[in-house]
C-alpha cells in the first residue's frame, strides 16, 4: 500500500510539472498575442506592467480572480459553474501523452493518437453545457454553433491522422515521431502536405479561433457561449482555449514536424554539431511556429461566414483527406516511405 | 482486496446509478449528460479488461460525437420537465419486461458456462498492440461482416438523408461556386468625372443652412 502510495504522490508531481509550465505558457501566449497582434498593427501592445510589459499577464489574471462571478437570473446554477471545468479538464488531461523528447513522456501508451483526439472532441462539452446554462440567447447561439463546427472539422481531423498513421505503422506518439527520422525531408510534412496543411486549419476551426470564431463572433452574438461568463470562471474557459490552441501546435510539429527530431539531422557538417541533437528545445522551437501562424491569422483574415465554414469542412475539406489518404496508403505500400 | 477490484466497484457503482438516472431525472439535458456519464464508466470498465483500443473509441464515438449531437437537439428543444415524468411511468411496464429479459439472458449465460470459464484476460507482454491485432482480424477472419457493417451504414447514412432532407422552394440559399466565380464588372461601375465642380455653376443649398 505505501508503495502505491509513493508511485501516486511520483505521478502527481510529475503532472505538475507538465500542468505548470502549461498554464505559464498560456499566460505568456496572451502577452505574446497582444505584442505580435499589436506590431502587425502599428501599435506596441502591453508594455506598462513590469519591463517590457512582461508581468501584464499576472496583472490580467489577478484582475479577474478579484472579480464577482455573476450569475445570471434563472440560469442553471451548477452545470453553469461546472462548465469552464468540463472545458479546461480535457484541455490539460491530452498533455499526459505528448512527448517533449524521446524519454520525458507522462503516460507512454500505445494508443496515444486516439487518446488525445478523444480528449479534445470533449472540450466541447463545456462550450456546449456553458451555453445553454447561462440561460442567454447569445450564449446558447454561440454553444451550438461551437459544437457543429467541432463535430464537422473532427472528421477532417480524424482522416489527416489516418494518414499519419499510415505512413507511421503507429498510434503511439513517440513511435511517429521516432519513424520520422532522417531529416527534413523524411518528417511528414511532405508526403502529406495536404493533410498537414488540413489538419492546422481543422484545428483552428476545433478551438474556434480566428479567423473560425463564429462561436464568440462579436459582431454578431456579443461574446457567444461565454457572454454571462466573468470573473475566474470566464479566466477557466480562457485557460483551457489557449492551452487547447498550444496542445494543436504541439500536435503539428510531433506528428507532420518530426518532433524533438533536429532539422540538421543528417546534414554533413552541421548535423554533426549540438545543433543535429533531438531535444526539446527542437520541440519547443516548432510548436511556438505554430502558436505565431495562429497569431497571425487572427491579424489577417476576416471572419468566415458560418455557412462556408459548414462547406469548407465537408465539401472540400474531407474529399482531399479521403483522396490523400489513399496516395498515402500508395506510398507505404511503394515503400517510398514509411515501413 | 487488490487495487484493481476497487476500481471495478467504483466504475460500477457509477454506470449503474448514472443509468438509472438516466430514466429517472427530469431534466432532459440531465439526461442526456448522465448518459454520457455512463458511456465514459463503460469506457474505464473495458480499460480494465485492457481493451484501450475499443474503450477510447467508445469514448472518441459515443461521447465525443453521438452525444455532442443529442445535447445539441435536446437542448434546442423546449421540453417540459413535467411531461418527461408522466412518460417514464408509461414505459415502466414494458422497461421492466427488457431489464427481466436482458438479465435473465446474461444469468443463463453465466449459469450454463461457469464464471470460470471467462477470467480475468492476462497481461499482455511489452510491445503487444491491440489496435494491430484487432486490425488484423478485422480485416483477414472477419473482412465480410466489416464490409457487409460499413456497407449498411452507408445505406443508413444515405436513408437518413433522404428521410430528412426536404428541399423547400422557399428556401433562400447561396450557391458558393457562382459567389467566387462573381467577376468585378458585375459588381462595380466605374463612372469617370470630373474631380472637382465647375466653378459658378454649382447647385444651391451648397454650405448653407
Amino acid at each position: 500500500m505505501l508503495e502505491q502510495l509513493a508511485t501516486l504522490a511520483w505521478t502527481v508531481a510529475k503532472i505538475m510539472t507538465i500542468v505548470l509550465p502549461v498554464t505559464i505558457g498560456v499566460a505568456y501566449f496572451t502577452y505574446f498575442e497582444r505584442k505580435v497582434i499589436g506590431y502587425m498593427q502599428g501599435r506596441r501592445g502591453p508594455n506598462r506592467v513590469g519591463p517590457l510589459g512582461l508581468l501584464q499577464p499576472f496583472a490580467d489574471l489577478f484582475k479577474m480572480l478579484f472579480k464577482e462571478i455573476i450569475i445570471p437570473s434563472n440560469a442553471n446554477r451548477f452545470l453553469f459553474l461546472l462548465a469552464p471545468v468540463l472545458a479546461l479538464a480535457p484541455a490539460l488531461t491530452a498533455w499526459a501523452v505528448v512527448p517533449f523528447n524521446d524519454w520525458l513522456v507522462l503516460a507512454d501508451i500505445d494508443a496515444g493518437l486516439l487518446f488525445i483526439l478523444a480528449l479534445t472532441s470533449m472540450g466541447v462539452y463545456g462550450i456546449l453545457i456553458g451555453g445553454w446554462a447561462s440561460n442567454s440567447k447569445y450564449a446558447l447561439l454561440g454553444g451550438l454553433r461551437s459544437a457543429a463546427q467541432t463535430v464537422s472539422y473532427e472528421i477532417a481531423m480524424g482522416f489527416a491522422l489516418v494518414g499519419v498513421v499510415v505512413l507511421a505503422g503507429t498510434l503511439n506518439l513517440t513511435g511517429i515521431v521516432q519513424a520520422q527520422s532522417g531529416g527534413v525531408l523524411t518528417w511528414f510534412w511532405l508526403p502529406l502536405l495536404p493533410l498537414f496543411v488540413i489538419y492546422f486549419i481543422s484545428g483552428v476551426a476545433e478551438t474556434n479561433r480566428a479567423p473560425f470564431d463564429v462561436a464568440e463572433g462579436e459582431s454578431e452574438i456579443v461574446a457567444g457561449f461565454h457572454v454571462e461568463y466573468s470573473g475566474s470562471a470566464f479566466a477557466v474557459f480562457f485557460l483551457a482555449e489557449y492551452a487547447n490552441m498550444i496542445l494543436i501546435s504541439a500536435l503539428a510539429s510531433l506528428l507532420f514536424l518530426g518532433g524533438w527530431l533536429s532539422p540538421f539531422q543528417g546534414v554533413p557538417v552541421l548535423g554533426d554539431t549540438f545543433l543535429g541533437q533531438g531535444g526539446v528545445h527542437w520541440f519547443l522551437a516548432k510548436t511556438a511556429v505554430f502558436c505565431f501562424l495562429y497569431l497571425w491569422f487572427r491579424a489577417t483574415f476576416p471572419r468566415y461566414r458560418y455557412d462556408q465554414i459548414m462547406r469548407l469542412g465537408w465539401k472540400v475539406f474531407i474529399p482531399i483527406t479521403i483522396v490523400w489518404v489513399m496516395v498515402a496508403g500508395a506510398l507505404r505500400v511503394s515503400g517510398l516511405y514509411g515501413g | 482486496m487488490p487495487i484493481i477490484e476497487i476500481v471495478f466497484y467504483l466504475f460500477g457503482t457509477i454506470l449503474i446509478a448514472s443509468a438509472l438516472s438516466v430514466v429517472t431525472v427530469g431534466n432532459p439535458i440531465y439526461a442526456a449528460l448522465f448518459l454520457v456519464l455512463s458511456f465514459f464508466s463503460a469506457a474505464c470498465i473495458w480499460l480494465l479488461l485492457q481493451a484501450e483500443f475499443l474503450a477510447i473509441v467508445l469514448v472518441l464515438v459515443y461521447v465525443g460525437a453521438v452525444m455532442v449531437l443529442f445535447l445539441f437537439v435536446v437542448m434546442m428543444l423546449d421540453v417540459k420537465a413535467a411531461s418527461i415524468k408522466q412518460g417514464l411511468a408509461g414505459f415502466l411496464p414494458v422497461g421492466l419486461v427488457v431489464a427481466f429479459a436482458m438479465a435473465l439472458q446474461m444469468f443463463l449465460v453465466i449459469w450454463t458456462r461457469g464464471l470460470e470459464a471467462i477470467p480475468m484476460p492476462e497481461p499482455r507482454p511489452e510491445g503487444y498492440s491491440h489496435t494491430r491485432e484487432l486490425g488484423e482480424l478485422l480485416y483477414t477472419d472477419y473482412l465480410y461482416a466489416f464490409e457487409i457493417a460499413a456497407v449498411l451504414l452507408l445505406v443508413a447514412i444515405i436513408a437518413a438523408i433522404m428521410l430528412t432532407h426536404r428541399d423547400r422552394p422557399s428556401t433562400k440559399k447561396q450557391d458558393p461556386s457562382r459567389q467566387v466565380r462573381v467577376k468585378r464588372e458585375e459588381r462595380v461601375r466605374l463612372v469617370s468625372m470630373a474631380a472637382e465642380k465647375p466653378a459658378g455653376g454649382g447647385e444651391k443649398g451648397e454650405g448653407q443652412s
